[in-house]
Parts: C-alpha cells; structure tokens; sequence
C-alpha cells in the first residue's frame, strides 16, 4: 500500500490503450494488483463477520478497510484513501473496538456470536451476491477505465471540485454532524439520567457501579469520531 | 243516519273501543271498564237498529273502493241481508253479555285492560266478518280473530296448558287458513271479484270452473275455525282460557264464523255435490264423535267445549242439507244457550272452587250457592239437550227437519245421501247430547258429600248476566220459529212431526238411561273427594278457574278425564270411555301425522345448517385464522428476521425486474 | 481496468456487510458489518466515478464528493449507533439484537422501564455472567 506500487501499477496499466481490446484472460498489472487485494479485502471482510471472536472481527474490519484504501489508491483516488485509513482505521474501528470493550463482549471464542437468523441470512446474501454480480458484470464487462493521465481523485482535484461544485451540501453536511454530535451527547444524557434510578433498585451491586462509566466514554467518543470526520 | 252508517259503526265501535282500552289500561284505570263495556254495548245497539231498519227486506248493499288493487278490486263493502243483522245482534249481545260479566269475573285480574280490549277487537273482528261484503275484508276479521283467541286463550300465560293451547288453537285454525286462503284467491280467480254479491251472481251463471276444489279448500278454512272434524282439536283445550272468552269463542264469534261463511256462500259448496257430502260426512262424524267425547270429559268446560262441537256439528250438517236457515237459527239459539252454559259454568266453578265434575259430585249443596247458576243452566241445558219448549228443540228439530227433507228427495240441491248421513247422526247425536247434559247436570248439582265451601254471593255483574241470557234460551226458539222465515230464506222453520217426536224421544231416553246410570253409580261416590281444588277459593273467579286448570293435570294425571268410578258416562260408555275421554287419540294421530315430521324436518334442517352450512363457515373462516397465525408467527420481534424478509423480497423483486427489463 | 473488477467486488462486500447485518447477533458486529456495506458502496461511487471522469470529460466528481458524505455519514453514524447500543446495553444488560423482542407476538407490552419483573431476573443473572466472564 504505497505510492511506489501505485505508480507500478498505474505504468504496468499503462500499455494497453485501447478500449475494446482487453480480454479477461489477458489481464493488466493493476489488473492483477487490483484483483489480490481485493481478494484479501474480500477475504478479511468474510472473516469480519463469520468470526466468533469479537475483537478479532473488529481487527480484521481493519485489514478489508485498509484494502479498500488500497483499491482507491489503485483507482487513483489518492484523497478518498487517506482520508478511508484515517477517518475508518484511525477513528470508526477504534470507537467501534470501545463500543465492544463498553458493552462487555467477551474476549475469546463465544459460541454464540452468530444468531439462529444465520441460514435465512446466509439464503439472502448469496441470493443477492449472485444477481448483483450477474447484473453488474452483464452490465459492464466490456466497459473500461482508462487510468492513464493524470489522476482522477488526486487532492487538487477533489478539493477543487468539494469546493466549487459542492460548497453548499459540505456546510449542510457539517450541520448534520453536529446534530448526531448533539444526538449522541443527549442519547447518552438521557440513558444515564432514566438509568440511574432502576440501576440503583437492581439486585447486583455491580450495575450501579458500571452504568455510568459507558456513558462518559461514548459522549468522549463520538466527538471524536465527528473530529476524525472533519 | 243512513243504515249503511250504522252498519259501518257496529264492527268500528268495539274497535275504537279496543284501541282506547290498549291506550287507557295503564293511565287512566278507572275508565278501562266503561270503554269495554260501552262501545260493545252500543254496537249491540247500533246492530238492533240495523236489524230493525233492514227487517227482512232486501239485503243492504253498500261498497267502496279506497285504492286501486290489481286485477281483482278489493273493497270495502258491505252485505247486510237478514242473516247478517240477525247474527250481528247475536254477537253484539253475547259480547255485551261477556263484557259484563267479565267485570266481575276478572274482578282483580292485573291484565283486564289488555284483556277487555282483547275481546272488543275480537268482537270487532266478528262483526266485521258478519257485515262485510268482500271475502278480502271478511278475511281480515277472520284472521285478526284468530290472532285475538290465541292472546285470550293464552289469557292465563303462566300455566304451562294455557301456553299450549293457545299456540294449539293459533295453529291449527291456521292450518286451515292457509287452504282457506288459497280458496279464497281460486275463488276470486274464477269469479272475478271478491265481493260477495258478484261470486254469488257468478255461481248461479255457473261462471265457477273448480267448484268442487274452491269449496273443499273453503271448507278446510271452515273446518278449523269452526272446530269441526279433523281440525276441531283446539277448542277442548282452549278452555285453559279465561271462562269468559269460552263463552265469547263458543257462543257467537269464532267457532260461528266458519258456519257463518259457510251459510253466506252456501250456493258456492251447493254447486259441488262432492263438497256436499264431504261437509256431511264432517258434520256427521264431528256430531257423534264429540258427543262421546263429551260424555267422558271430566272438566265442566270440556263437556260443554265437545259439546259445541257437536252443535257446530248440526249446523254443518244444516248447510250440508242445503238449509242454511236451519243452520243459522240454530247458531242463534246456540249462540244463547251455550253463552248462560259457559257464563253459569264459570259461576259454579268459582263456587266448588274446582272444574272438575268428580270433585263436584263429591259436594252437596253446590245448587244452592249458586241459585241463579243453577236454574238458568238448568234451562239452557234443556235447550242443550232440545227438550220443547225451549229454543234448542225448535232449532235442532229444523236442522232434522231439513235432513230428512232431503232423504225424501224434494230438494234438488243436496244429495240424499248428504241428508241421511245428517239425519241418522244427528239423531244418534241428540241421544248423546242429552245423556251428557244429563251427566252435567247430576254431577254439578246433584253431588252429594261435603258441604260445598260458601264464598258468599256472586257479584250481580255476573248473575244479572246469566238471567239476561236465560230469556232467549228458554223462548227464543218458540217465538222465533214463525218470525224468522222472513229474515231468511222464507222456508218454513216450524218443526216436523216425525223428527220431533223421534228426537224429543231420542233425548228423553238418553236422559233417563243417564239417571239410571248415576242412580247405579252414585253408590259408589262415597269415597272422600278427588283433587284438583283451587289453592284460593276466596279469591276472584278467574284466579280460582286458573288454579283450578293448573292442579287438574297434577290431580288426575290428564286434563280430560278423571278416575271417578261414580261417573256415569263410564258406565254408559263401557271400554269406549277411556278412548273418548282423550277425544279419540286424535291428538296422538296428529302428533305422528304432523309434529313428528315437522320435528323431524326441523332437528334435519338443524343438522343441515349445523353439520353443513356451518362446515362451509367454518372452513371459510379457518383459513384467514391460520393465515393469520402463520403471520402472527412471523411477528417473532427478531428485527434480523424482518430485515432478511425484507430484503429477500427486494432481491426477488430486482431479479424480477430485471428478466423483464432484459426480456429474458 | 475493466470496470467489472471494482463493480463485483463491491458487489461481494455489499452482500458480505449484508450477511453480517441479518446473522450477526452482537449489534456492534451489526454496525461493523454496515461499515462494510457503506464502504462497498464507496468503492462503487470511486470506480465509477474514475470511469466517468476519464470517459465523459465529467468534471464535477460527484462520486469522490459523496463518497466523502458518505464517509462522514458513516462517522456520524457509528456515533450515533455506538450511543444507542450503549444505551441499550446499560438498560437491558445486552446488546444482542435477537434478544431485543419487545414487539413480538404475544408479548405483553413492557413497563416504561424496561423488561417486566421476571425478564428482568434473567436479565440481570446474565448481566452477573457477563460481568464474571469479563472480569
């Protein structure tokens, strides 16, 4: 995942000019690239949510969020993969990692992280997956992306067009966050406020003691998730 | 005012007179019995005057016609000849009678308003029937009288013989009506009008293509309302009524109307000799059958309630002899007698506290608490049992008369067999109907035991009554005999010499032979008394009649008879005793005839709507449940669930979408 | 690159984040697999957005721009649902989705306080549990 195998792949992708002449069966280097990551990504995705153990999803949710950023890079969408590592590896996955260890998900293999919904699911992903796949590639297997030239989502570019072209929804979008910031705050409030009377009437002496622990940390948190979006 | 007005405000008075007791009973109490008793007394009135006006003479004729009513016109008409004024005074002082009697017999009763109007309507409905002109009306009246005998015979609802007796009495006078209706429409089909005049008109053209159809479906009608035989099962037990209304029923409205009918188009029934026969053969085996039936009976108002059978008897077999004077003035003097015997009987059952004649034979002393009871159903049982001088001999004597008339052969308009089947059965009939008058009359009065309970006097509202009714019972018949003839038809009514001997002879003899039975069988009264004695001797007549019916089942196990071996009629009767008592198991016959299918039908149409409609139902309605329930599974609160339906769904749709859009 | 490449992974990540959506019982599992699922249709925006811009001339580069909404949505998002699970967690003693059946069929409404009183003898005997394994 670095700029030197960008560019391998961007000069290895290079050759080929044509539109129509690309065969499946001859693909290019970034092609190829293209392809391994996307296997790995697909691959850690996959485990992300077959895996038992809680953490260990959150950790691989890292690596397909990091190939991801990789496949921006190799669709020379420099920008948008800087700004996937920070605001998704730096940031969602570190809250999300909070939100496990808040909630008290056991470390460790649990036997029971999949619900009983698991084969319904499993129907209805495949069954989606399937006609997505027949759909899009049916759709586009002879369309090409020239990626030659100059890069399409380098930052001069994005930032050019987020601020010319898309000025207004960027402020609206700022009001947006601040009102989940604002959400978030008042979710938390209120919870510990309804919370703490039946909390203190429960029998275990440890919930009066916990309840309002998680709630200090998620105000924490989601500011700083909205920082990290910013 | 015009005779047309008078006649018209005979039938409304006792109507507007029934209305305003309906209205008044609750409000204004006190005037419940002046509107019974007035307006039935002015229509009495009103009735004389149009008999004295219309005298005989031509019939008054008079018609309107309110609204247009299809193809045969219905109209308010009215037919006034000298048997319709004479029967209206008939009824007008029989109701009269009944009115005030029924003041002092229903002295306490809760629900004497409703009744009083009861019996106005009824009285109403009767003269309408009388007056009317147009088989339409006159059926209205019919109808609104039966409906009227089912409110009164059903007047003491609590007891459970009453409940059945007056649905009994409604339905099968209305298992005749329905023939009687469809009749009524094939006559009117065939004549072209219901006005009574124009069907007359219309027989005499011989305009009629179904004679012998429209008479006999005409006749079941008459059957039931008159009580004859196979429909007369009814009348016996309507004397869980009230003894008024009996009388009322008896005497001059319900069981005459049919008679009555019948003698209004008697040259209708004339035109089939079929019909003629059929109406003698009824007349004739409801003659001697309820004779015998009488002479079993054990409650006084049963005997008397067989005994009208019978007499309704004579007057079919009048009409089946083609004499309908005959068989009117017998109704009039009838209607007399049998109105003082039923209002006396009523008297002396409130006296002896009990209905039962076995009871009564066991009291001394009953003649003389009720001293006016006692003679004038002395008269009117002689008129019963048509002993000369009284009004009875002279009626039953024409009704003989005109049978043996016919057996002679000088009329054409009868058969001769007609006339014999009449005059051998009513001959049998006046042997029979003496002997059970005879039977009464010891038995009520001649009882010998303890001394009879003493309620003091009755009130004058009922004796005055009783003597009232006494006159034309006892005169009505030698007098009448020569006036008549006039009014009617213009034969002679005066008795025959062979039939008057035969049949004054016939009734001596059942007479005496009856005295020689209970001479040999009063030896045997000196057990103690049987049951079936009112709770409440003291109190008003009709709370002690209704007592009385109610422990007569309890008392001697049936409503009919009594295990009394001091009761002559068993000894006269033999084996035959126990058949008549019970009317000849004719109500049994019925039960296996009718009630049984129609319980069958129904207990199947039961089953059929149960078992098989309702599967259907059923079925219909189990369906959405399941699927309901097969929903109501999927409500599983898992959000993943509905989300995984949810877009299962959406992938089926897209996919659909797809083939489509791509043609596939 | 053929543009099919990026398509039908995205396209297989989508249905991977949507199998973690409907099988997963844990809810913060449920929110990792709704990251994926945003971020497969993030790569969809940049490819065709990459496409368009070379192929059409198409300089508004709506695709990078809401790609970067997106993002931040599924930032606001993630707080947001964090906060909620939370809450959840704090009155319920879990956060597993499958056991959050209020509106089932058949089931008496609960108090404005959560579980009625048995439910919330189970609840807390799990909670004790939960709190042993953690510990």
């Amino acid at each position: 995942m670095t700029p030197a195998l960008t560019t391998a792949a961007a000069t290895a992708a290079a050759t080929p000019t044509a539109a129509d002449g690309h065969g499946f069966l001859s693909p290019s280097g970034v092609e190829i690239a293209f392809l391994l990551v996307g296997l790995v990504t697909l691959g850690a995705a996959l485990v992300t949510v077959t895996t038992r153990q809680l953490v260990h999803a959150a950790l691989w949710l890292v690596v397909a969020l990091g190939g991801l950023a990789v496949e921006y890079l190799l669709l020379t969408a420099e920008f948008i993969a800087w700004v996937q590592v920070l605001i998704y590896v730096g940031s969602v996955v570190v809250l999300l990692l909070f939100g496990l260890m808040l909630t008290k998900a056991p470390i460790g293999r649990s036997p029971d992280a999949d619900s009983g919904n698991r084969w319904a699911a499993l129907t209805v992903a495949v069954a989606a997956a399937a006609a997505l796949v027949w759909v899009v590639v049916d759709a586009f297997r002879t369309t090409w992306i020239d990626l030659d030239g100059a890069a399409a989502g380098s930052t001069r570019v994005t930032g050019a067009s987020l601020f010319r072209n898309w000025v207004l929804p960027f402020e609206a979008l700022s009001v947006l966050l601040l009102a989940a910031l604002v959400g978030a705050i008042v979710l938390s409030r209120k919870a510990k406020a309804t919370t703490t009377a039946p909390a203190a009437a429960a029998a275990t002496p440890e919930t009066p003691a916990t309840s309002p622990s998680p709630a200090a940390p998620a105000a924490d948190g989601t500011p700083g998730a909205k920082e990290g979006a910013r | 005012m015009t005779t047309t007005t008078l006649a018209v405000l005979v039938p409304l008075l006792p109507f507007l007179g029934a209305a305003a007791g309906l209205l008044l009973g609750r409000t204004a109490p006190g005037f419940v019995r002046p509107v019974a008793v007035l307006p039935t007394l002015a229509s009495l009135v009103l009735a004389v005057l149009v008999a004295a006006r219309q005298g005989g003479g031509a019939a008054v004729d008079a018609a309107t016609e309110l609204t247009p009513t299809g193809s045969v016109p219905v109209e308010l008409a009215l037919h006034i000849d000298g048997f319709a004024a004479l029967v209206a005074v008939l009824v007008g002082t029989v109701a009269t009678c009944v009115q005030i009697y029924s003041t002092g017999y229903l002295r306490e009763d809760p629900r004497y308003p409703s009744y009083a109007a009861l019996v106005s309507l009824f009285t109403s409905a009767m003269l309408l029937v009388v007056y009317s002109g147009d088989l339409m009306v006159l059926l209205v009246g019919w109808e609104v009288m039966g409906i009227c005998s089912y409110f009164l015979v059903g007047h003491y609802w609590e007891t459970p013989e009453a409940r059945a007796a007056s649905l009994k009495a409604f339905l099968v006078t209305k298992l005749g009506d329905v023939p009687f209706l469809i009749g009524l429409f094939a006559l009117a089909a065939d004549a072209g009008s219901f006005r009574i005049t124009r069907v007359l008109a219309a027989v005499a053209h011989g305009g009629l293509a179904h004679p012998t159809l429209i008479a006999l479906l005409l006749l079941a009608g008459v059957a039931g309302k008159s009580a004859q035989f196979p429909l007369h099962t009814w009348l016996p037990d309507a004397m869980a009524g009230p003894t008024p209304v009996s009388a009322l029923i008896h005497a001059a409205t319900m069981v005459a109307a049919g008679v009555y009918f019948t003698a209004r188009l008697l040259p209708l029934f004339e035109a089939s000799r079929a019909a003629m026969v059929v109406l003698a053969v009824m007349a004739a085996v409801t003659m001697a059958g309820s004779a015998l039936a009488a002479l079993a009976q054990d409650d006084i108002k049963r005997v008397l309630a067989y005994s009208t059978i019978g007499q309704l008897g004579y007057m079919s077999g009048a009409l089946a002899v083609g004499d309908r004077s005959a068989a009117v003035f017998h109704l009039l003097t009838h209607g007399a007698f049998k109105a003082l015997l039923f209002l006396a009987a009523g008297a002396v059952i409130h006296a002896a506290g009990t209905n039962s004649l076995a009871a009564m034979s066991r009291m001394s002393g009953l003649r003389d608490r009720v001293p006016d009871a006692y003679w004038t159903m002395t008269v009117a049982l002689l008129a019963l049992a048509a002993i000369p001088p009284f009004s009875g001999f002279f009626s039953k004597e024409t009704v003989l008369g005109a049978a043996e008339h016919v057996t002679a052969g000088h009329t054409g308009h009868a058969p001769g067999a007609a006339g014999w089947i009449v005059l051998v059965a009513g001959l049998l009939t006046a042997l029979l109907t003496a002997a059970y008058a005879t039977r009464l009359w010891l038995l009520a009065f001649r009882g010998r035991g303890v001394e009879a309970p003493d309620h003091g006097r009755q009130p004058l509202s009922m004796t005055v009554v009783l003597w009232v009714l006494a006159v034309p019972s006892l005169a009505l018949g030698g007098f009448a005999f020569r006036l008549l003839p006039d009014w009617f038809d213009g034969t002679s009514l005066a008795p025959a010499l062979t039939t008057s001997v035969l049949g004054t002879g016939l009734a001596l003899a059942g007479g005496i032979v009856t005295y020689g039975a209970w001479r040999h069988t009063t030896a045997l009264a000196a057990r103690p008394p049987l049951g079936a004695v009112a709770a409440h001797p003291q109190a008003d007549a009709a709370q002690v009649e209704a007592e009385a019916i109610a422990s007569h089942r309890p008392a001697y196990g049936t409503l009919a008879a009594a295990p009394d071996p001091a009761d002559p009629g068993r000894l006269l009767l033999g084996p035959l005793h126990r058949h008549a008592a019970l009317g000849f198991h004719l109500d049994a016959v019925y039960t296996a005839l009718f009630v049984r299918p129609v319980r069958a039908g129904a207990s199947l149409v039961r089953f059929l709507d149960r078992e098989v409609v309702d599967t259907y139902v059923r079925g219909a309605g189990a369906v959405p449940r399941l699927l309901g329930a097969a929903v109501r599974r999927a409500q599983t609160g898992n959000v993943q669930t509905y989300v995984s339906a949810l877009l299962a769904g959406t992938v089926v749709l897209a996919v659909a979408a797809v083939l489509v859009a791509t043609g596939a | 690159m053929h543009l099919a490449y990026p398509a039908v992974l995205s396209a297989l990540l989508f249905c991977t984040g949507l199998y973690g959506v409907l099988a997963r019982r844990n809810a913060i599992l449920v929110l990792m697999s709704v990251e994926l699922m945003l971020n497969a249709v993030n790569l969809n925006l940049v490819a065709f957005d990459v496409w368009l811009s070379k192929a059409a001339r198409e300089t508004l580069h709506s695709g990078q721009a809401l790609t970067l909404f997106t993002i931040t949505i599924a930032a606001a998002e993630i707080g947001i649902g964090l906060a909620i699970v939370l809450a959840v967690y704090r009155n319920r003693g879990t956060s597993d989705i499958d056991k959050l059946r209020d509106t089932a069929e058949g089931r008496a409404p609960d108090g404005p306080d959560g579980p009625d009183s048995t439910d919330r003898t189970a609840l807390t005997a799990e909670e004790t549990e939960k709190a042993e394994a953690t510990a």
